[in-house]
This record gives C-alpha cells, structure tokens and sequence, in this order.
C-alpha cells in the first residue's frame, strides 16, 4: 500500500504513451492523450494523501483536525478543467487537418507535405 | 498515524479504506487500459465516460470531493459531448 | 519505418522511460505519509485569516490567486482559438445538404430524451450556480459551477432543436459574457494594487460567521466572475462545434426526411 499507487500511475502513463505512438486515427490519439493527463491527477492526490485524515473542509468538523493536503487538491482542481478546454483546441486541430487532408491517419498525415 | 486519527461521522477504519482504494485503483488501471485498446472511436468515448466516473470515485476515496466534481463535470459530460461532435464532423464525410 | 519497427523501438525506449519515473516515484514518502510542511502550516490558519471553511477554494483565489489568474487566461485563449480555427475559410461555403446526409438515415430525437433533458435543465442550473457561489464552505467553487452551467446548455441543445440553443446563446452575448469574467477576476486584483496591497490581496471585509455566504472577502466574488467565464468559454466551444456539423443537419431534417 506504500508503493501500489505509485505503480498504477506509472501504469497509466506507459499504457497511454503507447496509445499515442500506436494510434491510427487522430481522435483515439487524443483520448489517449487525456489517459495520460489523467495519470497526473492521480499522482498529485496521491502524494498529498495522508492516512486516516479527513478532506480539508472545517464546515461540520472542528477547526483543527488533522486533514490531507490541500494544495495538491487546488492544483488538480483547475488542471482538470483547463485541460477540457485545450483537449478541444486540439480537436479543432483535428477537424481542420480532416478538411484539409482528407485522412485522419496520424501515419499518413506525417508523410504529405504542404 | 495509526488506526483512527480523528473520531467525525465521516472516517471508517484504516484497513477499510486501505481496501477501498485498492480496489478503486485497480479498477481505474483497467479502465485506462480498456480505454487505450478500444479503437472504434464512437466507443471509446463511451468508455472514456466510463473512466471519468471511475477516476472520480477513486478521488473521492482519496478525500478530494472538489476534484470529484470537477472530474465528474468534465470528464463524465463535457468532453465526451465535445468528442462525439467532433466525430460527427468527421463522419459526414466518410459514408 | 515500418509500423512495426515504430512499435518495437516504442517499447525498448518506453519501458526505459518507465523504469526511470518508478524509480522517482519509489523515492518518494511512501503513499499516506506526506511530511511536507505547506500543507499543514496553511491547515493550521487558513480558517483565522480567511474565514473560510473551504480550504481548497481558500487556497485557489486567495493563497495561490496568481496561478489561478493564469490558468483562467489558458482556457480564455483555448476558446478563443477554438473559434479562431474553426472560422470559416476563404472559399468555404455551407454546402447544401442534400448530397451529403440523404444515404444516412437519421433517426428523430426521442421524446424521452427530450422530456429528461427539458425538465433537467431547470435543476442543473440551479446546481451549477450554487457551486459557483459558495466556494468558500463546501467543496464548490467557480470552476464546477460554471462547467455545470455550461452542461445545461447543451441540454438545451438535446432537448430542442439547434436553433433554441443558438437563440438562448448568442455568439455576440456569450463572448462578452466571457470577456466579462475574466477581466472581472483581474480587475479585483488590480483594484488591490490601486489601493496600495499586494495584487489579489483579500480586502474585503471577512464576515463574522466562518463559512457563511458573505464570508471570506474576496473569494466568493472571484470564485463567481471564474464562474462565469468557465461557462461562457464552454459554451463557445460546444456552440463552435455544433455550428460546424449541424448547420447542415438541420436543413436536411425539413428537406430530405
């Protein structure tokens, strides 16, 4: 339990890297690519995990329990969003290059020129 | 720390909780992993709902309820809906 | 190269890639023994200085405020770059679509998803605007309230048909609307640094009751103008898109079928 997090992480990265090399359309690329980011997430709360504490909310517990840290949470908080939105950058990207080129085969579009 | 560091309504057991987010983990591994070797795009975005739902339970165990919601928003709803448009453009013209 | 010479050399180079980060990641504290002393020196006085009893929405607009500012400005240019690529081209036209659509069979919207999506957008919206408001007693914050707010347009889009959805949304409105947030969210703290306190400092008088909606200064109001602008930015980006593949669909529905 020290490490198993740790390995899962590791995992999700190798098995989205591997997504994105071996990919043959430009939209499973992505998706591999928001798995990837995804491995992120979870690397950040599972650093600042502290064991038997409570989320770092004092509404209806009192002031000074101890809680897990907070500052990986905020971290992650906005990286999820903000990823959302440059994922759908990356689609227009996409739609762009189907217009163009006509094929959404990320090993054909490297060959053409121009 | 051992055993129960703070007594609220809200904690269980140590060994529960180390249960929970075992399971919780090997499950979003098997997630990920399906998610990658699925290659039918309309699919995957379906599954890829899957996991966004299943990475939001796992931050929940790990006591981040603001990252569930933002993961459950975005990654259950928002995106898939942004994937399947995007996949209708491209399908038009591909029949 | 071949596909499967790319594959191998993916897998020796990757499973090296790998090796290294477990072997960076095994030195690290252990899973549940995080030492380090940021967390806790915020735990111990975020709830006397800010009166807040969210911490994770303390710590977003108040603590790291700056960062936050920087990553909203990210998702105003992704927005803005989504509609700057999807513009239309010189020599683009809309294609009529009968030649396109008419061998695809396109099956009219349900009734039962347009029923559920109907009588869901009242209660989504009502969710999304409470999250946005109370990011400093709950796990809430601007940054879920306004992806929910921008979910209950798009069923707005489900529910009818494309042109409900551009009349409830227009490009001219939103795009304010966005500009609106963000600049709102920087004009706080340049309103700080008017009054001679470092920028996004928290001015605003604190309340008296920890955690109650008019507590904590400047958080709410920065978490609602981050509300705002969350939404507006992801609806121009759904907007964006449904512009491009359903312009034409529309048009075929009354003609062809």
């Amino acid at each position: 339990m020290q490490v198993f997090p740790f390995i899962v992480v590791a995992w999700i990265l190798a098995v989205g890297l591997y997504g994105v090399v071996t990919s043959r359309h430009l939209v499973h690329q992505i998706i591999c690519l928001i798995v990837v980011q995804s491995s992120t997430y979870v690397l950040l709360l599972g650093v600042g995990y502290v064991t038997g504490a409570v989320a770092p909310y004092f509404f209806d517990v009192p002031n000074h329990t101890p809680a897990v840290d907070p500052v990986v949470q905020a971290c992650a908080l906005t990286d999820v969003v903000v990823e959302a939105a440059v994922t759908a950058l990356l689609l227009s990207f996409a739609i762009q290059a189907y217009k163009r080129f006509g094929t959404l085969d990320p090993q054909e579009l490297a060959a053409l020129k121009g | 720390m051992n055993g129960l560091a703070v007594q609220t309504p809200y904690t269980v057991p140590v060994g529960m909780m180390d249960a929970l987010q075992i399971t919780l983990l090997v499950l979003v591994a098997a997630g990920a992993t399906a998610v990658v070797l699925i290659r039918a795009p309309v699919r995957q975005v379906l599954m890829l709902s899957t996991y966004g739902v299943l990475l939001a339970v796992l931050f929940l165990a790990f006591q981040a309820p603001d990252v569930t919601l933002s993961e459950l928003t975005v990654g259950a709803v928002l995106l898939p809906a942004v994937l399947l448009l995007t996949l209708a453009k491209v399908r038009k013209k591909e029949q | 190269m071949t596909p499967r010479q790319r594959r191998w050399i993916f897998l020796v180079a990757g499973a090296g890639l790998v090796a290294f980060y477990l072997w960076g990641l095994l030195g690290l504290p252990g899973f549940g023994r995080y030492p380090g002393p940021y967390g806790p020196a915020i735990l111990r006085v975020v709830v006397a200085q800010t009166n807040a009893t969210g911490v994770v929405s303390a710590i977003n607009f108040d603590y790291r405020g700056f960062d936050t500012v920087g990553e909203e400005f990210i998702l105003f240019v992704a927005a803005a770059g989504v509609a700057t690529v999807l513009r239309r081209l010189r020599g683009e036209r809309d294609r009529p679509a009968v030649d396109e659509a008419a061998d695809r069979d396109v099956p009219d919207t349900s009734s039962a998803v347009r029923m559920v999506a109907l009588l869901s957008v009242g209660p989504v919206v009502l969710a999304g605007w409470w999250l946005a408001s109370h990011a400093q007693t709950n796990p809430s914050g601007g940054f879920q309230g306004g992806v929910m707010l921008a979910t209950a347009f798009v069923l707005i889009y489900l529910s009818g048909e494309f042109l409900v959805f551009k009349r409830f949304s227009p490009v001219d409105l939103t795009d304010v609307v966005e500009a609106v947030g963000a600049a709102g969210f920087a004009a706080i703290g340049v309103s700080a640094v008017a009054m001679g306190l470092p920028y996004l400092k928290n001015y605003l008088p604190l309340g008296q009751v920890p955690g109650a909606v008019s507590s904590s200064g400047t958080i709410a109001l920065i978490s609602f103008f981050v509300g705002i602008e969350v939404a507006a930015a992801f609806i121009l980006i759904v907007g964006e898109l449904l512009d491009q593949t359903l312009l034409i669909r529309r048009y075929s529905s009354g003609r062809g079928g």
